[in-house]
């Protein structure tokens, strides 16, 4: 207080100070003034202090089999960066020291070595490139989020995917994926069915409903838009912010939100007063089935086990078929299937061949989907629980092999027992029991195919999931170069007569397939 | 100040954690003298003498992708459990044979069968079994049927077979063949007339 007297002096001029009637208002005016111009400081300083807080926070969410949970992401030098000891901390035994500028990590029996200010660190004794520079903030590492993606495989020895626009981590097989469907009840419902529990909160809106998915590995469908072509609800979005993922759904009507006992379904219908006032969904649009896990995420993850929940299994209509055969390019992401040479991998092979499959069996008029159109993880159960979804009157799973000569054509090696079906649904081991005569005919009609433009061809069963698991017929057609030399399984050529030769096997029992129910 | 039984029960404590240090040290230096008794975790191979007998193996072939049918003779134990066991090693010694039709990885072998009544066979094998097993359809399905298959003729009365990889249920072989479920040995049959010539 005193220091502020002196400053008051300091600043009042000499000669309005030298009148004894003004002077003791006049400070006491400048008195009022400096306290407000305090009061105004302080509330100035705070804020400043609070702006940033206020400001939305980024997050990364990192979703693993261990634990969800997320992290604050920091921003240095235009940057996004995060706290590496804080990111691994949920996932195992870390430990770190900081030895400026060096800081050292151990997770479980891995090193790594980080220098400040350097882009490049040591993990395991081998180079890691960190796209940026590496940070040490109190004893505090942070590396840059975009490096994420390449440093975490090497200290987690695992898979692990970043979106990084939405400051998403997905460590291991976790994503869980969805399908929609408009169902051509009237009035018409949508149906989301996820591979794994959700539990999303509902916000409306004139025209919208929204599905936010914070706690849930949900991962993108093939497009981020999906189309019905029902005019009650036309239209719904995929998106990813923050740290979550969130289904706009667009409606002409209100829509309510029914959750399964499961978790797994979710139905979006109009309430009962609404049912009777809807327009009814017109002709040929009563079911569009749209939404497919192609994505290249990291994985799927939803492993139903053999003795848990059965298959529901909807009698499937033609109406009711979007796609008429489904091809399933096998393995995908961490599962590369057979190393058919240091440098070709089978998972390649088979997806190129799903690629041409779809060209050749949509050229011939075939509706065709295809399962898995990137890089992706896709587990076996998830396979056959999204070609059951589709209500598909085929199912074909592509392997490529180095060994033997030509073609094998595959159908399904039932396993013992399996459990019985109860009333509508399906046991999920014998899914296939009953739809086996059609598999046998689908097999028999491409390897008489196969023979008609030269190429070995084999009938056999195998005990090879997921054709188990399927309910309509399902082949597996594994493909091997004509001799021992590999590089037709490249070749576009072989790949055409293989693909040309399946896509005229399944034309030809088309309506064998089609009037199956 | 403090009282006296508190001093005594103090002294007593000490005196005791002196004397246990004390033992401690002296019990630890016994220990050290003690020769190390011998510790063998090789596994002891059962000492297999008497007749050899007649069987049938179903040998895979990689070339031609199939299964043949073949007599061996080799000695076998009048336990059955162990009969199993043995007939399936002797089918891995010849996968594991430098001119091998079907090679299996090195260290291949058979932990232990299981023949649970009624009509279940488990099959347990080792890691090194399945972790280097060549991929592939029709390899993977070679192995398992030339298995099954061998058991099933040799040992009457079984109808499913369940293969363990290191005790461990296994999604797959080497990633196609399904593990996870019980072989039915009537359809492992079928499939093995189909792997028994070349279509």
């Amino acid at each position: 207080m005193r220091s502020i007297r002196g400053r008051i002096t300091w600043r009042l001029p000499k000669a309005k100070l030298c009148h004894p009637d003004r002077s003791g208002a006049q400070r006491a005016q400048w008195r009022d003034l400096l306290f407000w111009q305090l009061i105004t400081l302080t509330l100035l300083l705070f804020a400043v202090l609070l702006l940033p807080a206020t400001a939305p926070e980024k997050h990364l969410a990192v979703y693993s089999t261990v634990a969800n949970y997320s992290l604050p992401i920091v921003q240095r030098e235009g940057r996004d960066y995060v706290g590496l000891l804080e990111l691994l901390d949920p996932l195992g035994t870390v430990s770190a020291k900081s030895d400026p500028p060096r800081w050292r990590i151990h997770y479980n029996n891995v090193l790594g070595d980080f220098t400040a200010g350097k882009s490049r660190a040591l993990v395991q004794g081998r180079d890691a490139d960190l796209n940026g520079k590496f940070l040490l903030e109190n004893g505090r590492g942070l590396v840059p989020l975009g490096s994420l993606n390449s440093l975490l495989p090497r200290i987690l020895g695992g898979p692990a995917t970043l979106h990084e626009e939405s400051g998403r981590l997905f460590i291991g097989n976790v994503a869980t994926h969805f399908t929609a469907s408009v169902s051509s009840d009237d009035p018409a419902r949508l149906v989301f069915h996820f591979t794994a529990p959700v539990n999303p909160s509902v916000a409306s809106e004139p025209g919208k409903v929204r599905l936010s998915f914070r706690r849930e590995p949900l991962t993108a469908p093939a497009s981020p838009m999906l189309t019905f072509g029902s005019k009650i609800i036309p239209s719904a979005d995929y998106s990813e912010s923050n740290g979550g993922a969130e289904i706009s759904v667009t409606t002409t009507i209100p829509l309510l939100a029914n959750f399964s006992p499961d978790g797994r379904t979710i139905t979006l219908a109009p309430p009962k007063a609404q049912a009777s006032a809807s327009a009814p969904v017109p002709p040929g649009q009563e079911t569009t089935a749209v939404s497919v896990p192609v994505t290249a995420a990291p994985s799927a993850t939803s492993q139903q086990s053999n003795n848990q929940s059965p298959l529901s299994a909807p009698p499937p209509t033609s109406a009711a078929r979007r796609y008429f055969a489904v091809v399933d390019a096998s393995h995908g992401g961490n599962d590369r299937g057979e190393a058919l040479s240091p440098a070709l991998a089978e998972k390649d092979i088979t997806v190129a061949f799903a690629r041409r499959l779809r060209q050749e069996l949509e050229s011939r008029g075939i509706s065709t989907l295809v399962l898995r159109d990137s890089d992706a993880n896709l587990s076996l159960d998830d396979r056959a629980f999204f070609a059951n979804s589709m209500h598909a009157a085929v199912y074909i799973a592509l392997h490529a092999a180095s060994n033997g000569h030509g073609v094998r054509v595959y159908t399904a090696l039932l396993p013992y027992g399996g459990e019985d079906d109860r009333g509508p649904f399906r046991s999920w081991t014998s899914a296939q029991s009953s739809a086996v005569p059609l598999s046998q005919a689908a097999a028999a009609s491409v390897a008489g195919e196969m023979k008609k433009v030269q190429v070995t061809v084999r009938t056999l069963t195998a005990p090879l999931r997921p054709l188990s698991n399927i309910v309509t017929a399902a082949i597996a057609v594994e493909v091997a170069p004509p001799a021992s030399d590999l590089s037709p399984l490249t070749a576009p050529d072989y790949q055409q007569l293989i693909a040309g030769a399946v896509a005229n096997g399944i034309v030809a029992i088309r309506s064998q397939l089609a009037a199956a129910p | 100040m403090i009282p006296r039984h508190f001093y005594i029960a103090v002294s007593i404590l000490l005196a005791a954690v002196l004397g246990m240090t004390i033992y401690g040290w002296h019990m630890r230096g016994r220990a050290a003298a003690t020769p190390a008794a011998s510790v063998d975790t090789l596994p002891v191979v059962a000492p297999i003498a008497g007749p050899t007998e007649q069987v049938t193996l179903f040998v895979a072939y990689d070339d031609v992708g199939i299964l043949h049918m073949q007599a061996a003779h080799i000695p076998l134990p009048s336990v059955r459990q162990q009969r199993a066991e043995e007939l399936l090693r002797a089918l891995i010694a010849l996968y594991l044979d430098k001119y091998s039709p079907h090679p299996l990885p090195p260290g291949s072998d058979i932990r232990s069968v299981y023949l649970v009544d009624p009509g279940l066979a488990v099959i347990d094998v080792n890691a090194a079994f399945a972790d280097g097993h060549r991929s592939g359809v029709l390899s993977e399905e070679l192995t398992v049927a030339s298995l099954i298959q061998t058991l099933a003729a040799n040992i009457p009365g079984i109808l499913k077979v369940k293969i363990l990889v290191e005790g461990k249920e296994r999604e797959t072989l080497a990633g196609h063949a399904d593990l996870s479920a019980f072989f039915d040995v009537s359809a492992v049959n079928q499939l093995s007339a189909q792997l028994q010539s070349v279509q």
